[in-house]
């Protein structure tokens, strides 16, 4: 599979770019610094024995999108799937403190990660069809008291793909929306962690299952969509209550 | 909180990122997978903030020709083990668990079962990337800077951040290990047991019942292990293990007189087999078959009490130790004994010429008084003790058994003269500011 692969340095996106790579996959990484690429794609070099190749990528310059999607399809003689674990995360209250950084997190995780699929989206139904996933959240399902603006954000995201799954499908393009719970990585590091707290590579091996079955939406770790489950059956006057 | 492997807790909180460079910018001290037993990677009171590095991982580069292969410090010899051992590499020096991470077995420049002839990890490195206490980043090795490199071989995260580490991977002839096993008697038998052992074998090591005294005194098993060679290896990989775990702390400690004298006789007279083929790990890490082993230990935690007897105090000097320990009756389920090759170049790397004992022991009301008289029984036959297991030992015994110390600290300070980088360890045996 030719995967270009946006988010792949850190988290959950090195571990799902580690297990790709290991398993023969040919990747293209995209990202903001370049000396941070680099020594991501000779890790990935050292324990998938393949050459991965990268560019910049930034997904608070739109501008960026279309040279380094490019980039990546010559790179790579072609294109199968992209994957964005890509994001921007603060907590409610840093937001609430910081209108400018509350306009940037919208814009990234929202606006600019759109404008990105479409041009991925874009390239892979020029070849006939290919994967997009993309990493959304648990934060998206319900309007909750911790993630108001982190959520409104990622639930935008979730339509736009749920939206983009049914109007494309057909054509062939498969859309894999992930919807990690608490996970622990750098950026939730500080944070207290939940029951059903994961790793990131349990969210990795249950994505890329879900990235080969096509399967359009992934809880990971998986008892999260019991928990979720739940949440979206609560009626409003509960939820106006529970503080998580 | 925070605590070593030996979950005796003192305040502090660790920071995560994938970035160390970052990480470490303001830190005081940095912090891997937290096997070291006692205070070591613990942050000082008044600076409870450790960098944790164990998501920096990457590995930066690897020649197959040559085994070369940098990594950032927070990568771990299990990771390593997974990913090289199919390939025919393994890490050159292996400690007794593997879940350590690159920096941290430079900070402690940690030996194995192969000391008498690979010697400690140190002697296989090639260089550091390191994050000294003004604030610079700079690259050492030993040909480069050598006066700091040899100063942190083994000087316990105290000379600055550990971000880079290139070493020498070994390449094996099959990754399944030939394993023989032999019942010692006495402690004397042991002693020329491993001495034999030592010409023709590669890996050595002895677990000893020490709760037997008289003429049982330090008998045990004698384990040694060469990597097979292709035609005796099995041809299937050796599988992955599965690792059961210990869930909870236990409001007790399962480690008693009565489940130690249980355990031990039942280790003693297990029909272990003489010769066979067996997997590395259960080798080389016994212990890590069981998650959060150190759990069984109950709140009050327990410590690793290991110290080398030089060969220049004589044979007997082993048995001296063992009648001391078995009069105090410091109850240890772990007792395993090593011999130590010549003293390596890292200016305050444990091991030296002689053999090494350690032992665990729960912690008591006692665990003080026991860890002075044995300390004062190793100063007496001119050995040491290993700073990766300690959480007792006063200042004015550790000066006494450590000539080196006085060389290694005008380094250290040569590069903090403020004393920035620091840990609790250091506040407890070096004075530095809490």
């Amino acid at each position: 599979m030719k995967v270009a692969f946006l988010g792949a340095t850190k988290g959950m996106g090195r571990a799902l770019a580690r297990l790709m790579s290991q398993r023969g996959d040919h990747l293209f990484l995209l990202g903001r610094d370049a000396d941070d690429l680099q020594r991501s794609a000779r890790d990935l070099e050292v324990r998938g024995r393949a050459p991965v190749s990268s560019a910049p990528c930034d997904l608070e310059k739109p501008e960026s999108f279309a040279p380094a999607l490019d980039a990546a399809e010559t790179a790579l003689g072609g294109l199968d799937a992209v994957v964005v674990t890509a994001g921007l995360f603060a907590t409610q209250d840093q937001l609430e403190a910081d209108p400018a950084l509350t306009h940037r997190l919208l814009l990234v995780d929202f606006t600019n990660t759109v404008a990105f699929c479409e041009e991925a989206r874009r390239r892979l139904l020029a070849r006939g069809g290919g994967t997009l996933c993309v990493f959304s959240s648990v934060a998206g399902e319900r309007g909750r008291r911790p993630v108001v603006l982190y959520g409104a954000a990622k639930a935008g995201l979730t339509r736009y793909l749920e939206g983009l799954d049914h109007r494309f499908r057909a054509a062939g393009l498969r859309t894999v929306c992930v919807k990690p719970g608490f996970v622990r990585t750098s950026m939730t590091d500080g944070l207290k962690a939940p029951p059903f707290a994961g790793e990131p590579e349990d969210v990795a091996r249950r994505v890329l299952a879900a990235i080969d079955a096509g399967t359009p939406v992934v809880y990971a770790p998986g008892a999260w969509a019991s928990v979720m489950f739940v949440i979206r059956l609560l009626p409003r006057f509960v939820m106006r209550r529970v503080r998580f | 909180m925070l605590s070593g492997w030996g979950r005796i807790p003192q305040p502090g909180h660790e920071v995560r990122s994938e970035d160390l460079v970052a990480l470490t910018r303001d830190a005081v001290l940095s912090r891997g997978l937290g096997r070291s037993y006692g205070d070591l990677s613990l942050p000082p009171p008044s600076q409870p903030q450790a960098a944790n590095t164990t998501l920096a991982e990457r590995i930066l580069s690897f020649d197959e020709g040559t085994g070369r292969l940098r990594a950032e410090a927070g990568l771990s010899v299990f990771t390593l083990n997974r990913l090289f051992r199919p390939r025919g590499f393994v890490v050159p020096v292996s400690p007794g668990t593997q879940f350590v991470t690159l920096g941290g077995m430079v900070a402690a420049d940690v030996h194995g079962a192969s000391h008498h002839v690979d010697g400690c990890f140190g002697a296989h490195v090639a260089g550091l990337r390191m994050r000294v206490a003004d604030g610079r980043i700079l690259e050492c090795g030993p040909e480069q800077e050598s006066e700091l490199f040899w100063a942190t071989v083994g000087g316990m995260g105290l000379t600055g951040h550990i971000l880079e580490v290139e070493f020498r991977m070994r390449t094996i002839s099959s990754p399944w290990l030939q394993v023989e096993k032999q019942h010692m008697p006495d402690i004397d038998a042991f002693m020329e047991g491993l001495k034999a052992s030592a010409k023709e074998w590669p890996q050595t090591k002895g677990w000893i019942d020490c709760l037997k005294r008289g003429r049982h005194l330090g008998r045990g098993v004698l384990m040694r292990a060469r990597w097979a060679s292709a035609g005796e290896a099995p041809v299937q990989a050796p599988p992955a293990r599965p690792r059961p775990t210990v869930p909870f702390e236990l409001p007790f400690s399962l480690v008693t007189p009565l489940t130690v004298r249980a355990f031990n006789s039942l280790c003693y007279h297990f029909p272990w087999r003489a010769a066979s083929t067996d997997h590395p790990d259960s080798f080389f890490y016994p212990l890590d078959v069981v998650e959060n082993w150190n759990r069984l230990y109950g709140p009050r935690g327990f410590t690793q009490y290991q110290c080398v007897l030089p060969a220049a105090a004589g044979t007997g000097a082993a048995r001296r130790f063992l009648e001391l320990l078995t009069r105090r009756g410091g109850a240890s389920m772990l007792c395993v004994i090593k011999d130590c090759g010549p003293e390596g170049k890292g200016l305050l790397s444990f091991p030296k010429e002689g053999i090494s004992i350690a032992l665990d022991i729960p912690v008591t009301n006692d665990t003080q008084g026991l860890v002075d008289a044995l300390n004062e029984a190793v100063i007496a036959e001119g050995g040491r003790v290993y700073l990766a297991k300690d959480a007792f030992t006063r200042a004015e015994h550790f000066r006494a058994m450590e000539p080196r110390l006085p060389a290694w600290t005008a380094v250290r300070r040569r590069w903090d003269p403020e004393g920035r980088i620091r840990s609790a360890q250091s506040v407890r045996l070096f004075g530095d500011t809490p």
